[in-house]
């Protein structure tokens, strides 16, 4: 836990904060960029996604759903099920905001809330209205940023190249899964299963009656729903993973 | 994507729905959650999703399964050995990229 600070430095401490996460979002969001483009949206069409949305991997899914036409309840049933964690932030955030936030501040802020913001907000035990705006600003232009230049490139680079960076995302996804599945073996566990029962969909004539959208539904909550009853996690554990 | 309806109502469920799992509960919940089941789902659910989302897709990615396929492999090694997001990601383009090339 850090300690309080004075109101007038929160902007400055959120600035400082946020470049960081801002700088990494640049990354991220400009491979989204790239494949969006890739998978035959225009550049305004991704950027707009990304100045609307702020999330990675609910992008990446919305994307993929929409080249495949998917319908709209897909789509709201996916970004539901891939963006519920943000609910749980939310809910541990919403504890620690001070009397500065009023609710229009809430109802504004809360669609800054990534898994980035959320874990350096929390390192605080109070959060003010301007350090939270603060924090938020760099990440966003480094996301809107990042994708616009991940599409404008994606639009000038030759096929070759740019079929090779259609695998970038999931790259980084595989990142995000393998550090805490060496770790922790019940997190080993969810991500064999999800993968084990998406390539059974996948590859058997269930794929007729199950589309992607689904599929990702489908998987993830049986696989997260097993383990949660299997291995529950301790407060402990969870908290040294945030 | 060329139709511009179904883009633009796809993009506006996509945002509310992502915006109204952030903010609901940072409007309306002041209680932490105790059940131990919620708590072990949530915990769990992103890599699930990470998970389903990744394989088998990652090997249709590119223009050819060979190249993927040593995508994943560079992806799953450098990812083992803890790179960074960008590094791994980088790294599995630029092998998928080499088999492209050089098959």
């Amino acid at each position: 836990m850090k300690k309080s600070f004075s109101k007038n430095t929160d902007i400055n401490k959120g600035l400082k904060d946020g470049l960081p996460i801002g700088l990494g979002y640049f990354s991220v969001s400009f491979a989204f960029g790239l494949s969006t483009v890739t998978a035959g949206f225009a550049v305004w069409q991704a950027l707009i996604i990304s100045m609307t949305n702020l999330t990675s991997a609910g992008q990446l899914a919305g994307v993929t759903l929409m080249a495949a036409l998917a319908s709209f309840t897909e789509i709201a049933l996916a970004q539901l099920v891939i963006n519920i964690r943000y609910s749980l932030m939310s809910i541990s955030l919403s504890q620690k905001l001070d009397s500065s936030f009023t609710t229009t501040d809430r109802f504004f802020l809360s669609a800054f809330i990534t898994d980035e913001i959320f874990a350096v907000a929390s390192s605080y035990p109070s959060i003010s209205r301007k350090y939270m705006r603060a924090l938020a600003v760099l990440p966003y232009f480094g996301w809107t940023l990042g994708t616009l230049a991940g599409a404008v490139l994606g639009e000038i680079l030759p096929a070759d190249l740019v079929s090779s960076l259609g695998i970038a995302i999931y790259g980084m996804f595989i990142a995000i899964i393998i550090p805490p599945a060496k770790k922790s073996k019940a997190v080993l566990g969810v991500v064999l299963t999800a993968a084990t029962l998406s390539s059974i969909i996948y590859y058997t004539p269930l794929s007729k009656y199950i589309s992607p959208g689904f599929s990702i539904i489908i998987c993830a909550i049986a696989a997260a729903s097993l383990f949660a009853v299997l291995f529950p996690v301790k407060d402990k554990e969870e908290c040294e993973n945030e | 994507m060329n139709d511009l309806k179904y883009f633009l109502t796809a993009l506006f469920v996509m945002a509310c729905i992502t915006y109204f799992v952030r903010m609901l509960p940072f409007v309306i919940f002041r209680k932490k959650i105790k059940n131990n089941f919620l708590k072990s789902f949530f915990y769990y659910i992103p890599y699930a999703v990470l998970a389903a989302m990744t394989i088998p897709a990652i090997l249709y990615s590119t223009s050819d399964i060979a190249s993927a396929a040593a995508g994943l492999v560079v992806a799953l090694l450098l990812a083992f050995f803890e790179r960074s997001l960008l590094t791994v990601a980088v790294g599995a383009c630029l092998a998928a990229f080499l088999v492209q090339i050089i098959f």
